[in-house]
Formats: C-alpha cells, structure tokens, sequence
C-alpha cells in the first residue's frame, strides 16, 4: 500500500467523522423536541397519524409512569414481541410469503433467534438466504428491528428525565415514548436511507430467487460440475436501512453488508456506517439539550470520540501492517483476506470499529480474518460495555452509569459526596450504575468459563488453539453486549450455543435496562444541586479524560487475561512466524 | 484529658501493643464478615495455608517454601487491615477511657418537692431520672445533664472540655445547660435533670469516640458496593483465568495448569485490598481527628455532610464580631474641637460601666491623653435608663451627656439650645458605614458624635477568603438594621447577610436553601437557634450552648469557638478525599500485578508471553510473590495517611481533581512496577 492510499483512507475517515459530527445537533436537537413533545416540521403529518395510534390502543397520552410501571410495560412490550417473533420463526412453513418453501426454525434456534432479534442483538445463528421467509424478514425481524431499537431509546430517554427532573414520581410513558421514537425517528429516516440505499442498486423486491447461468462451469472435488447458481431476493432495502439505523446488524443475507445486494458501492458502504453511528452520537446532544446544559453532552461525545479514534487508529494500523507470514508468501500490499475490494482496508476498517463499538454487529468484512490485533481491537470495543458509542439509547445509559462510577471516585477526590448533573450519588445509585457497567462483563467471564469446560462449549471450536479461543471469547462478548457480530469459525447453531447465547443476551439487555429505569426513578425523586466552586465539573477536560481511563481500566482489568491468552498469544506467534 | 487531646503521634508505644492484640482478636471470621473483601482474602489465606500443611505430606506441583510463603503473606494483609482498624479505634478507646474516668458516681441531692430546696433525699447519680431536679452546693459534682432553673453558679467544666477558666451556668437565657461530671466552684444551683442515665452527653460522647457503636455511613456503604462489586468481578476474572489456562495447555499442547496457590494469589492482588483494608479506619480516624480539635461530632454523617456545606450561617454577634462595640473615634460638631467632644464624652463615660462606656473612655485617654480617672466627689451621674435614653453626669453646673440623636436633640432643646444642622449628616454617615452613632453634648450645646463600632475577630476575613476557596457561601445573620448589617458584611467579607433576623427568619432562610438544593450549616447556642439547628445538615452547637440547642445539633463543639466549622469542614473532606485517593490507587495498583502475575502463570503455555514481562521479574515463583507481598506491606505504609487524612488543598474542584488523580491515579498505577520490582530483586536473592 502507498503512502498515497494511507493518505487517502485518513483524508476519507477524518472527512466522515466530521459529517458525522456535523449531523449531531440537528438530529440531537430534532431527537430533543421529539421527546419533549415540542413541534417538529413533521409534526402536521405524523400528529394525527400518533393520536390514532393512541386512540386505537387505548393509550392515555398524558399519563406519567413511575419507574416501576415503565419497566413494566417496558417487559411486557417486549416479552410479547418475543412470543410474536418465536411464533412466526416457528411456524413460517406454513405461513405465506415463502417462495422457497423453508420449514420452519427448529424450536432452539428460534428461540435464539427471538431472543436476538428482541434485544436489539440480531446474533445470527442462521443464514438469512437459506433458511429465512420473506414474512420472517419483513414482519418479524424487521418489526423487532424497529422495535428493539426504540426500546433501547425509550431507556435512555427515561434515565435522561431521571436527571432533569426535580422531586418527581415519574419517567415519562413508555407507550408514548416507543411510539414518538419509532413515528418521528426511526421510519423517516430509514424510509430517506432505504431509498438511497435502492438508489444505488440495493434490491426490494418480492421475486423468487434467481437463477443465472455461470460463465464458466465449475468443477466440485467430486467431480460433479455446476453450470448455474442461484441468486437470493427479498426485499432487503427496507431491512437493510432499519438494520444499521437501529443498531441492530442483522444481516438479510448470511454474509452481511458485505453482500453486493445489501451493500453496493463505497457510498452504501460509508451511509451504512453513518446510519449506524448517527442515532449513538446524537443521543449525547439529546442528553446535554434535556440538562439545559449541552456541554454535559458534549463532553459524553468527546470521551467517546476520543476512544473511538483511538480504536479506530489502532486497527488501522494493524490491518494495514498485516501478516508477516502472508507478506512471506509473497503476497504484496494491504491486507486483505476477509475484506471486499470494493470497501479497502479504509473502509472495512472503519466499518468494523463501528459495528463493534455501537451493538451493530452488521458487518462488511470478515472479522475472524483481521490480525489478532484488529480482532482484539473489535472484541475490546464489545467488552468495553457498548459505549463507543453503543446501541441505540444503550450505549447512553451504558455510558451515563460509567459516568456515575466516575462522578463517585472523582467526587470522593475532590471532598464532596459525589453528584451528577445536580443530582446526589447515593447507595441505590452506585448499585444500579455497577449492575449496568459491570452485569455483561460477569456473563461473558461466566459463560465462556462454562463452555470451556464443557465438551458441548469446545466441541464447537472449529479452529483449535488459541484463535478457537478468540472465537470463543467473541461469542460471548457479542451475546452478552447485545453487539450481534461473529467470529466465524464457531460453530453457534447446537442446543447448547443456542441457549447460552440466548440466556447471555436476555441477561445483558434487561438486566442493565431496568437497572437504567429504576435509577431513573431514584434520581428523578432526587432535588437539584446547584453547581458552586465545589463541584465537579463534568463538562471539562479532566473528567473527559477520567471517565474515557474509567471506561478502559474496567474493561483492562476485567478482560486482561482473557486479551493475553486469546489476541496477545496469537499476535506473538503471528510476529514470530509459526 | 488535655494531654490527650494535643496529642499527635500516631504510634504511640502503649497503643501499638493493644492493636496488635486487637487485629489478632479481629481475624475471628464473625468479626471480619464486616469487611467482605478482608473477609474473602481470610478464606482464601486459609486454603493457601492447607495446601501449604497438604504440601508438607504429599507431593504437589509446587514448591511448599512458595506456598508457604505465599500463605504468611496472605494472613498478613489481612492482620495489616485489622491492625489498622484497631489501632485507629485504640485512639479512640484511650480517650474514652479518660472521659469515662470524669463519669464518676456521685450522692445527688434530689428534691422531694420541687417547689422548696429545704427537703432533699440524697440518692446515687445513678438512679436519676429525667425531670428529677436535684441541688447542687459549691464544691459538689453535677450529677447529670440537666438544665440550671433556679441560681447562678461557677462551674468548672474541664472535665469535658479541657478548659480550666470556669464557666457562669444560671437559669434562664442561653447559659442555662449543664454537663454531668462537671464542678460547682461558688454558690449553689437547682438542676432539673434532662437525660437519664446511660443516655446523658457524656455518655454519647463516649460511644462514639469509641466507635463502638459506629454505623457505616451511606457513602461509604456506597463505596462498598463499588469495592465489593469489583472484587465478585475479579473472583469471575479468577474463575474464568483458571478455564482459560486450562483450555490453552490442552490447545498448546505444552505447559502446566495453575496451581489454586496461584489462583488465590492473582485474585487477592486484583481486589481492592489496599482500600478495603483501610477504609474502617479512616472513617474512625476521622472523628479522632475532630475529637482532637475539641469537636465531638454526634454521627459520622454529620461530618460527611459537613464536607458537602455550601452555605455557612454563622451569628454575627460573638462569631464575627467581637461581642460588644467599640468606640473608634469623635467626631466634632464646627464650632467645637475634637479635643473638646473627647472631654465631654469622656465624663460623660467615667461612670457607665457598659463595655460601649469603657470603651469610650479607654479610646479618650489613648488617643487624646486625657488623665482624669476619677470625678469629684460633687460630681452625680445619670445612668442609661429607658426614659431618658442617655446617660452623663453633672459637676456642679455643668452637664455631660451621651445619648441617640433623637435623645441628645430633646434634652438639648428642652434647655433651650438649638442643633446643629451638620449633625444629622454626620450621623447618618456614621450609621451608613455600619457604626453607631452616639451624640455628645455639655450643658445646651452639642459638641460633636461618639462614632461606636463592631470591631471584626482577627482573622475573621481571611477565613471568609478560605471558606470561598472552599466552595462555601457565607451568611451573616443579626439582628441590626439593614444598613448596619450591609456595612458590616462588606467589611468582613461574608458573601451575604440576613439583617433584623428573628429565629423564625432563620428557619425560613434554612429552608430556602435547603429547598434550592444547598446544604446548610449552621452554628448557634441559644434556645431560640434550636429550631434551625434542627432543620440545619450541619448543626454546631456550643458547649456553652443551652441544652435544647446542643440537643438540636449533630456536632458539638467544646471549645465554643464559631469558626471551628472550617476545621469541621475540613476534616469532612479530607474523609471524602482520603477514600476517593485510596480506592483509585488501589485499583490503579492492579495494572502492575497483572503485569507481574499474567505472564508467569502462562510462561509455561507460550513462552512468548515472556515480552509482558515488562518488568523482567526473575521467575514465575518470585513474580507472584513480590506482587503479594507489595500488596500486603502497602497496608501499613499507607496505615499513616489513612489516619491523618490525605491533605485538602482549598483549590477549584477541576484543578484538585487533576493534582490527585495525577498523584494517587498515575502514582498508584507507576508506583507498584517500582515496588514489585525491588521485592523481586530481594527475594531473588535468596533463591
């Protein structure tokens, strides 16, 4: 690779993270009024259309809930959704919208998939184009794909209210505000992307699969040749746009977005990013806009472009250095294996921290392929807690609990019992905000201590050694981080990867969401500090800085040993040649 | 008890010994249970311990000498945290020992009826109960807490206060409170008991000196959660480390498993031992702190609250001026010379004993030389009544008087003068800088106006500087006029001030802020603060305080000095800050050992790993053993800065977090590769 291609690559990502950066306060701002209730300038279109929603539901549109009645309805929306999904998955055999007559999912991989699907994981134990029906990808997977996103919203917004509001009993609604996050948020702009993304050659369609005759023929090892292959349909714009959008990274097809048909062009390429990022990085301005005090949110986005650049840099650096042993071999220039050609280590790279550091796990490459190194970097943006940005609304929550255990450290530093954002930090508090931060780190250690004991867990690992390790350890990570990414090289779709996984997920999304809710709750019953000299500034450099070494430190020491017997071992042998 | 409380050393001879006893009593697992991680580290010293005595009959992987030595280790971070906490309770205890010595057993003279103090029955202290009312002669002991209502009496308090200078305790007003244990040294009282026995102040003094009966506070349960959250986190770490190793030894095909010695080893470095092991006793050592600058603080989470105070309502009578006006200069009417009023207001003064009249004659004869000390016999003197409102004397035909404006300007034109039309001028000059104005005239003629004024402490201004570093927001309260009180904020440099204020205005005040989000301290000693004592987070109440407002406080302060709440507030933060600072070197400590454990426990599976070695620590044995005994012996280097305290520098929150995270954060993560890299060279010494 030239220096003129590094050059280029840097000038693109610099180049996106401004537009990146640029599109924050508007969608923050938009995301603000939303929320609040304020008119939007889509509010003549989509008012009428919420009140008939309401009025068909029998949702009463100013009634506030206490944290404990959200978390409720919060459940019982979601645990419905599963039935629903877990239905349909089953049952789609019989269903129509099914050209190619696929049976229905085997109960423990629907369950899987359910499960997945309801958290906002999108964990794929299955592949899209051989085992899923049109009405499954629309009206299940897509549903909850809208659905999981604006529940993780709905979260983040209450805890949001926790902060801002003053001796109240209540959170907001959860009817109205998964409703508002889907109406105004979440389908205009993937009907805006889902366009774009057609624009460039992105199908929609409800055809049968193609079949095109190849221009050469093929020769299997058996002999047998294959003159022809079959081209899978579907209507993969719509899913794709919703897909990155609301974080959820569930392929259409097995290969993901770095399918020519979910992904086209390196413009499909960086709008899928974008996608990915936009709603993560705006919910910080959502955050500071509530508080009166967007500084506060612009300090989140600082901590967490700080490390998502720094990640960014690192992996680059890895994969544009490569393998010594491929270089060995001859093979010259960038390395490649597991990337698209048409995306580049720039893109693919990008695309990569992206997906780890939200709780995407949409993928355009092929992470098992990365060096060790960029493969740690991927499976450490997953272990951090999904806070670089993070899922959509989660990766706030997430990041808001980090900033409570830091406010509590910094604040015991300074001699002041600790408070945030006006609010005082108390036992309850610091419970919930460790439960938050440190509730999917214990599953990963749990759960990947059990599978590798167990001749179920290993008998899995396709590639033995410390790369089957790797594998392993990713698994879990993307499950209980809700990310929804895979090394491939496992083999997921056993009983017993399906429900472990599926447990590791459930436990990773609800556990830490009602932690959110019910510190929501504490903290909105809480009065308001006014800032003196004393208090802490959280808006500033050094808190920026100490929550950014709070994040890694937690994470570092949680998963030291598992980097250095995993990634670090590999890296080692790599560098030495074996 | 006043050598005890100048005391400073921490390691005093006599105390060390008791300690050391008393962190062996500690390690009973029923006692330890309180410190969950000391608590889990105990077990974990024990396994070692079993496998070490396992080792000496059958053959294990490891050498015994490493588990051996790793097992004394272990049993001595646990005995360094109790050490720790006893010797910070042992301070404690020794005081209380001493006050416990004043709580004699006295023959109390209770009155059969209250009404009369002729018939008594003599009954022990003991067995006095609240209400009961008893008398007390000179010479006698007070035999409980109580309230004086009936007499005056000296009584000599040094017992609880360390102060030899005897007090005035009489019924009614603010001096009325009495402390069981204390003196009677001249005439005789009747006390109405206010708390039975076991209850009384000096008893709750005792408790929690002692720190017996010491609760947790929130904050520091809200620590605890964080460190013990940490602590399940790295056990897992431990669990899981243990799997990975397993699974890489079949995967490589080379190696050995790790040993439970190792394992138990790792996980006692990663959890937060160093802070859990001293965070009993800074919180104890905190209120001993308190107690040596005379301030006995009635629950722990007064003082916490104490270090959170941003708004400090502090009495402007006797805390930030002196008690009584002074007179600080004369100022002539024209017509008359300076020399002239200071004449006349120096007659005028001879015979006033109020301190306003001495001071007068004090400046007269400083400033102006004048000689005269006593009035001819002729001379007759009119003392300030509520009629006249002004006081003077006569000598033979001429009259001297001092009095208010509206006063002086009646006398005067009763006897057929006139005034001036400069002195209302100079009066209202006068009242506008915060001072008070006093007229003087001879005979019909007004000479000129007595400028009386609130002198400030010494001091007071630069404490007002330190507090504002501080984050704290001044409040003076009085009841002058609005523009006396303006006049005198500005001079003392307190940020804001309630003037005409009654008790009720203080409560509101209290509330107010309270309701804006503020935390309020207060300090106050009559009966009518009691109110917003109560309402107040931080209550201080003097010694010589009335019993209902020492009862309505949270902290009492003995030597009755109003500016102590900076050292209060102080010491509140330095609690805070010491936890804050310990935990995040605790953890930061963790980055060293796993740099020392990790690689040696996989060395054997992939020799590469060798390059985390990064401290190029001798062998896998030695790596682990320096990394537990760093964390051991961190214990009691740091036992001194846990019992004093990390020093609070008032500085804006921004900068004083950036310094302590600069020292304790990058310090605690450089300072253990140094420290385990000299234990390593030790050890490898020897084998």
């Amino acid at each position: 690779m030239t220096a003129m291609e590094i050059f280029f690559d840097i000038g693109v990502m610099l180049f996106f993270l401004i537009v990146l950066t640029l599109l924050i306060k508007p969608l923050g701002t938009y995301m603000t009024y939303v929320y609040q209730g304020k008119r939007t300038f889509l509010s003549p279109i989509l008012v009428p259309l919420e009140n008939l929603i309401y009025k068909a539901s029998g949702i009463k549109q100013d009634e506030e809930m206490d944290w404990k009645d959200y978390a409720k309805a919060l459940l019982l929306f979601n645990s419905l959704g599963l039935i629903v999904l877990f239905l349909i998955l089953l049952f789609q055999g019989i269903l129509p919208l099914n050209p190619r007559g696929f049976p229905g999912f085997p109960p423990d991989l629907a369950f899987n998939t359910a499960v997945s699907f309801v958290t906002n994981t999108n964990w794929q134990a299955y592949s899209g184009e051989t085992t899923a029906s049109y009405l499954t990808q629309m009206s299940g997977l897509s549903v909850q794909n809208f659905l999981s996103a604006a529940t993780g919203m709905c979260i983040a917004i209450a805890l949001i209210r926790g902060f801002t509001r003053r001796t109240s009993q209540t959170i907001g609604n959860f009817w109205q505000d998964v409703t508002k996050s889907v109406l105004y948020i979440l389908i205009p702009i993937s009907i805006i992307a889902a366009l774009l993304l057609v624009s460039q050659g992105v199908i929609q369609n409800f055809d049968p699969y193609a079949n095109s005759s190849l221009l050469q023929s093929f020769q299997t090892q058996d002999g047998q040749s294959i003159n022809n292959q079959i081209l899978p349909m579907g209507p993969v714009a719509s899913q794709e746009a919703i897909k990155e959008f609301g974080t959820n990274g569930g392929g259409f097809f097995n290969a993901n977005s770095a399918h020519p048909f979910e992904n086209p062009t390196p413009l499909t390429n960086y709008l899928e990013i974008l996608l990915i990022l936009l709603i993560p990085f705006s919910l910080t301005y959502t955050f500071g806009r509530f508080t009166g005090n967007t500084r506060q949110g612009w300090a989140l986005y600082a901590t967490i472009m700080m490390l998502f650049t720094i990640f960014l840099g690192v992996m680059y650096w890895s994969e544009y250095n490569g393998n010594p042993i491929v270089q060995k071999l001859g093979v010259t220039g960038s390395y490649m294996e597991g990337k698209e050609v048409r995306f580049g280590i720039g893109g693919s790279v990008l695309f990569a921290v992206s997906t780890t550091g939200t709780s995407s796990g949409a993928v355009n490459s092929m992470h098992d392929s990365l060096t060790p190194i960029g493969g740690m970097i991927a499976m450490l943006l997953i272990l951090l807690g999904e806070v670089v940005p993070g899922g959509v609304g989660s990766g706030l929550y997430t990041i808001l609990a980090f900033a409570i255990v830091a406010v509590f450290i910094a604040g015991l530093m300074i001699g002041r019992t600790p408070e945030y954002l006006g609010k005082k930090i108390e036992v309850f508090e610091m419970r919930m905000s460790v439960l938050i931060v440190l509730t999917s780190g214990i599953l990963v250690l749990i759960f990947v201590s059990i599978a590798l004991v167990t001749y179920a867990g290993i008998s899995s690992i396709l590639n033995p050694g410390q790369h089957g390790l790797s594998e392993l350890l990713y698994a879990f990570a993307s499950a209980s981080n809700n990310n929804g990414s895979a090394f491939a090289g496992l083999n997921a779709d056993t009983l017993f990867y399906n429900i472990l996984t599926a447990i590791a997920m459930l436990i990773g999304r609800f556990v830490p969401g009602v932690a959110a809710l019910a510190m929501a709750g504490s903290l909105a019953k809480k009065k308001y500090i006014p800032p003196g000299i004393g208090t802490l500034p959280t808006h500033q450099i050094t808190f920026v800085l100490w929550l950014a070494v709070v994040i890694l430190i937690v994470g570092a020491l949680t998963f030291f040993p598992a980097m250095s017997l995993g990634p670090i071992v590999e890296h080692m042998i790599m560098n030495a040649g074996q | 008890m006043g050598d005890i409380t100048k005391e400073n050393t921490i390691f005093k001879p006599e105390l060390l010994s008791q300690a050391l006893l008393d962190s062996f009593k500690k390690l009973n697992p029923l006692c330890i249970w309180r410190n969950p991680v000391m608590f889990l580290v105990e077990i974990g010293s024990i396994i070692t311990t079993l496998g070490f005595l396992a080792g000496l009959f059958f053959k294990t992987g490891e050498p015994s000498w490493f588990t051996g030595a790793v097992s004394l280790w272990l049993w001595l971070t646990v005995i360094f945290s109790t050490f720790a906490e006893s010797l910070a309770e042992g301070r404690g205890k020794a005081r209380a020992e001493s006050l416990r010595k004043t709580r004699t057993e006295v023959m109390a003279k209770k009155l059969v009826n209250p009404e009369s103090k002729e018939k008594f029955e003599l009954i022990s202290s003991e067995n006095l109960r609240k209400g009961d009312r008893v008398l007390v002669e000179a010479g006698g002991i007070i035999p409980g807490d109580g309230e004086v209502v009936e007499g005056a009496a000296l009584v000599n308090e040094s017992s609880v206060t360390g102060e030899s200078a005897p007090v005035v305790r009489e019924s009614g007003g603010d001096r009325s409170a009495v402390t069981g244990g204390t003196k009677v040294i001249s005439n005789q009282i009747i006390v109405r008991i206010t708390a039975n026995p076991g209850e009384a102040f000096l008893d709750r003094m005792i408790t929690m000196v002692e720190g017996a009966k010491r609760r947790k506070t929130p904050n520091e349960i809200a620590l605890e959660v964080l460190l013990i959250s940490l602590t399940a986190v790295f056990m897992l770490v431990v669990i899981n480390f243990n799997s990975l190793i397993t699974y890489s030894v079949k995967a490589a095909g080379q190696g050995v498993p790790v040993s439970i010695t190792m394992l138990i080893a790792l996980f006692v470095c990663l959890a937060p031992t160093t802070i859990a092991a001293l965070l009993p006793a800074i919180g104890i050592a905190g209120m001993d702190r308190l107690f040596a600058k005379n301030v006995i603080a009635l629950s722990g989470r007064a003082i916490e609250a104490s270090g959170d105070v941003d708004i400090l309502l502090l009495d402007k009578t006797g805390t930030i001026t002196l008690g009584d006006r002074q007179a600080v200069e004369f100022i002539p009417l024209p017509g008359s010379s300076e020399q002239e009023v200071a004449n006349a207001a120096l007659f005028a003064s001879l015979t006033d004993e109020t301190p306003e009249g001495r001071s007068i004659v004090v400046l007269a004869k400083k400033k102006y030389q004048m000689r005269l000390t006593a009035l001819p016999h002729s001379a007759k003197s009119f003392p300030f009544t509520a009629q006249t409102r002004l006081s003077g004397v006569d000598i033979d035909m001429d009259s001297y008087r001092k009095g208010a404006i509206t006063a002086i300007t009646e006398y005067v034109k009763n006897k057929g003068g006139n005034v001036p039309s400069e002195l209302e001028e100079i009066v209202k000059s006068i009242a506008k800088s915060g001072g008070t104005p006093l007229v003087v005239c001879h005979n019909a003629q007004i000479l000129g106006v007595i400028h009386l004024k609130d002198i400030l402490k010494g001091g007071i201004r630069e404490r007002f500087v330190q507090l504002r570093k501080m984050g704290i927001k001044t409040v003076m309260i009085t009841g002058d006029n609005y523009l006396t009180a303006a006049a005198i904020a500005a001079e003392a440099g307190v940020d804001d001030f309630l003037s005409e204020a009654k008790p009720e205005d203080k409560l509101r005040l209290i509330r107010e802020k309270q309701q804006q989000g503020h935390m309020v301290a207060m300090t106050g000693d009559g009966t009518n603060d009691a109110p917003a004592l109560a309402q107040a987070d931080v209550a201080v109440a003097m010694n010589t305080g009335t019993q209902p407002a020492r009862e309505a406080a949270n902290i009492i302060d003995l030597d009755s000095n109003p500016t102590k709440l900076m050292d209060i507030v102080e010491i509140g933060k330095q609690i805070l800050i010491t936890r804050g600072t310990l935990t995040t070197f605790s953890i930061a400590n963790d980055v060293a050992k796993y740099f020392a454990i990790i690689p040696a426990t996989m060395i054997t599976i992939y020799p590469q790993l060798d390059i985390l070695n990064i401290m190029h620590l001798a062998n896998p044995y030695s790596a682990v053993l320096s990394a537990v005994i760093f964390n051991a012996i961190i214990i009691p280097m740091l036992i001194p800065l846990a019992l004093k305290g990390v020093k609070y520098r008032p500085m804006p929150a921004e900068k004083l977090l950036m310094y302590n995270l600069l020292v304790y954060g990058l310090g605690g993560m450089i300072a253990p590769f140094i420290g385990i890299k000299i234990i390593d060279i030790v050890i490898s010494m020897f084998i």
